[in-house]
C-alpha cells in the first residue's frame, strides 16, 4: 500500500503494523469526532452535578481528587466503549486477523489512541475542574504526572475489557460493568496521591512516591497481562 | 454414577467438618476480649482463604486452557471461580455477622482485607454477564479465561492497594490478636481450614461430574433427535447434518 511495499511472505513489521493502526484511528476521531467531545462534554456536566449534588462551590482534598478521578473515569468508559465499534461494523477485525500482522500490535495501537483520547480529554477538563472549583492551581503539575499514569493503566485495561465486550451481546453494559471493579486498585492510588496535592494549604507530597509506585505496578502488570492474552481476545 | 473416589471424598469432608466444629465448640478456648462471637473466626477466614485461592486455581486451569485448547479446562476454571463466588457471599455474610458483633457495625471500611475482599467478589461477579454474553461456545471459553487470569492478577495487586490505603490511618487490630493465637486455637483453625478446603473441592467435584453428565446426557439425545426419521416441528428435512455440526 505504502512507498515501502515489503514482498508478500514478510510479515508486517510491528512497529509499522502499530504507526498504521494507531494513525487511522487518530486520523478518524479527528474527521468523525465521536469520542473526544463528547467525553469532554461528559465530564463539564458532571462538574456541574458534582457542584449541586455536593453544594459547594469550591473543593480540596479528598474531596477534589475524588470528584476530578471519578469523573474522568466515567469519561473513560464513553470512549472505551466506542474503541472498537468501527472494528467490528466495518470489518476491521477480520481485516487485522487476515494481515500478516501481531495481534498484539492492534492492542498497543488502541491503548496508545486511548491514551491520546485520554490525554485530549484531560487537556480539557482539569482546567475546567481547576476553573470552576480550584482556589489553588499550584498542584496541577505534579497532578498531570499522576494522570498520565492513569491514563496508561486505564488504556491496558480498558482496551482488553472493549475488545471482549464489543464482541459480546450486552456490549455496553459489559464495559462498566468489569471495568469498574478492576480499577478500584487505580483509583486508590490516584486518589492518594492527588489528594494531598489538592490539598487547601498548598500542594503536599505524602506517601507520593509510594502511589506512584502502586500506580506503575499496576500500568505494568495490566500491560503485561493484557498484552500475553490479547492474541486469544482476537483468535477466531 | 459417580466418578471414582467422589462418594469418599464426600464423606471425609464430611467427618473432618463435624470434627472441626466440634473442636470450635469443646477445644478451642474463648477469646479473652470477644468471648464467644470469636467464634465464627474458625468459619469465616478458612472459608475467604479457601475462596481466594479457588479465584488463583481458576487463573491457573485458564492458563492451561489457552495453551492447550481443550474445553475441558475451561470447565474446571469455571467451576473454581462458580463455587469461589459461592463461597464469597457466605464469607461477606459471616464477616458482617463477625463485624456487628466486634465493632459494632455491620460493615466497617477501615478493615482493608474485608474491603479487599468485597471488592474481588464484585469483580468474580461480572464473570457470568461476560461468560453469558457470549454466544459462540469456543469464543466463550476463550473470553472467560482471559477474564479469569486478568482477574487472578487483580487479587493480589488489589490487596496491596487496599492494605496500603488504609494502613496509613489505622493501626491493624487484627494483626495483634492473630500474632498472639494460642495453640488449642491454631489447631482448631487448621482443621476447620481442612475440612472447608476439603468441601469446596467436594463442590467442585460434584458440579463438575453434573456439567459433564449434563453435557453428556444434551449430547445423547441431540444424537436420538437427529436419528429420528421426522420430526414434524423440524423444519428442515434432513436435520442430522446441521445438528451434528453445531455439536463438535
Amino acid at each position: 500500500m505504502s512507498a515501502g511495499e515489503p514482498s508478500a511472505r514478510e510479515p508486517t513489521p510491528a512497529r509499522r503494523a502499530f504507526a498504521a493502526i494507531l494513525a487511522k484511528d487518530l486520523r478518524v476521531e479527528l474527521r468523525t469526532l465521536e469520542s473526544i467531545p463528547a467525553m469532554a462534554l461528559f465530564s463539564v456536566a458532571t462538574f456541574i452535578l458534582f457542584r449541586y449534588g455536593l453544594d459547594r462551590t469550591s473543593l480540596d482534598g479528598s474531596l477534589a481528587a475524588g470528584v476530578l478521578l471519578a469523573t474522568l473515569l466515567f469519561a473513560a468508559v464513553l470512549a472505551i466503549n466506542r474503541l472498537f465499534v468501527a472494528e467490528l461494523e466495518q470489518g476491521g477485525f477480520d481485516a487485522i486477523r487476515l494481515a500478516p500482522v501481531d495481534g498484539s500490535a492492534l492492542f498497543a495501537a488502541k491503548a496508545a489512541a486511548l491514551v491520546v483520547y485520554l490525554l485530549a480529554l484531560e487537556l480539557v477538563a482539569v482546567p475546567a475542574f481547576a476553573f470552576f472549583f480550584l482556589d489553588s492551581w499550584a498542584g496541577l503539575g505534579p497532578l498531570c504526572l499522576v494522570l498520565v499514569l492513569v491514563d496508561l493503566g486505564l488504556a491496558a485495561t480498558g482496551t482488553l475489557i472493549s475488545s471482549m465486550a464489543i464482541n459480546s451481546r450486552a456490549r455496553d453494559l459489559l464495559v462498566p460493568l468489569i471495568l469498574l471493579p478492576l480499577l478500584v486498585p487505580l483509583m486508590i492510588a490516584a486518589a492518594g496521591a492527588a489528594q494531598p496535592l489538592l490539598a487547601a494549604g498548598g500542594p503536599g507530597y505524602e506517601d507520593f512516591g509510594q502511589w506512584l509506585g502502586v500506580l506503575t505496578l499496576y500500568d505494568a502488570i495490566f500491560a503485561l497481562v493484557a498484552y500475553a492474552v490479547y492474541d486469544f481476545v482476537l483468535e477466531d | 454414577m459417580y466418578p471414582k473416589g467422589l462418594r469418599t471424598l464426600a464423606l471425609a469432608t464430611v467427618a473432618t467438618l463435624v470434627a472441626g466444629f466440634a473442636l470450635v465448640f469443646y477445644f478451642a478456648p474463648l477469646d479473652a476480649d470477644q468471648g464467644f462471637i470469636q467464634k465464627i473466626f474458625y468459619l469465616h477466614v478458612p472459608m475467604a482463604i479457601v475462596a481466594l485461592v479457588g479465584w488463583v486455581v481458576a487463573a491457573f486451569w485458564a492458563i492451561r486452557h489457552l495453551r492447550s485448547g481443550d474445553s475441558a479446562h475451561d470447565a474446571r476454571s469455571y467451576i473454581a471461580i462458580h463455587v469461589s463466588v459461592i463461597f464469597g457471599v457466605a464469607v461477606l455474610i459471616t464477616g458482617a455477622i463477625w463485624a456487628r458483633a466486634a465493632w459494632g457495625h455491620w460493615w466497617s471500611w477501615d478493615e482493608p482485607t474485608l474491603v479487599s475482599f468485597l471488592i474481588v467478589f464484585l469483580l468474580y461477579c461480572t464473570y457470568y454477564p461476560l461468560r453469558y454474553a457470549i454466544e459462540d461456545r469456543e469464543r466463550q471459553a476463550r473470553y472467560a479465561s482471559v477474564f479469569a487470569i486478568t482477574a487472578g492478577a487483580f487479587v493480589p495487586l488489589n490487596f496491596i492497594a487496599v492494605r496500603l490505603a488504609e494502613s496509613l490511618v489505622h493501626p491493624r487490630t487484627f494483626a495483634t490478636a492473630e500474632g498472639g493465637m494460642p495453640t488449642k486455637m491454631w489447631i482448631t483453625f487448621l482443621v476447620c481450614f481442612a475440612g472447608i478446603g476439603l468441601l469446596w473441592v467436594t463442590l467442585a467435584r460434584f458440579e463438575l461430574s453434573a456439567k459433564s453428565t449434563s453435557a453428556n446426557l444434551a449430547r445423547l439425545r441431540r444424537a436420538l433427535d437427529g436419528d429420528a426419521p421426522e420430526r414434524p416441528s423440524a423444519g428442515r428435512p434432513t436435520a442430522t447434518v446441521p445438528v451434528r455440526a453445531t455439536q463438535s
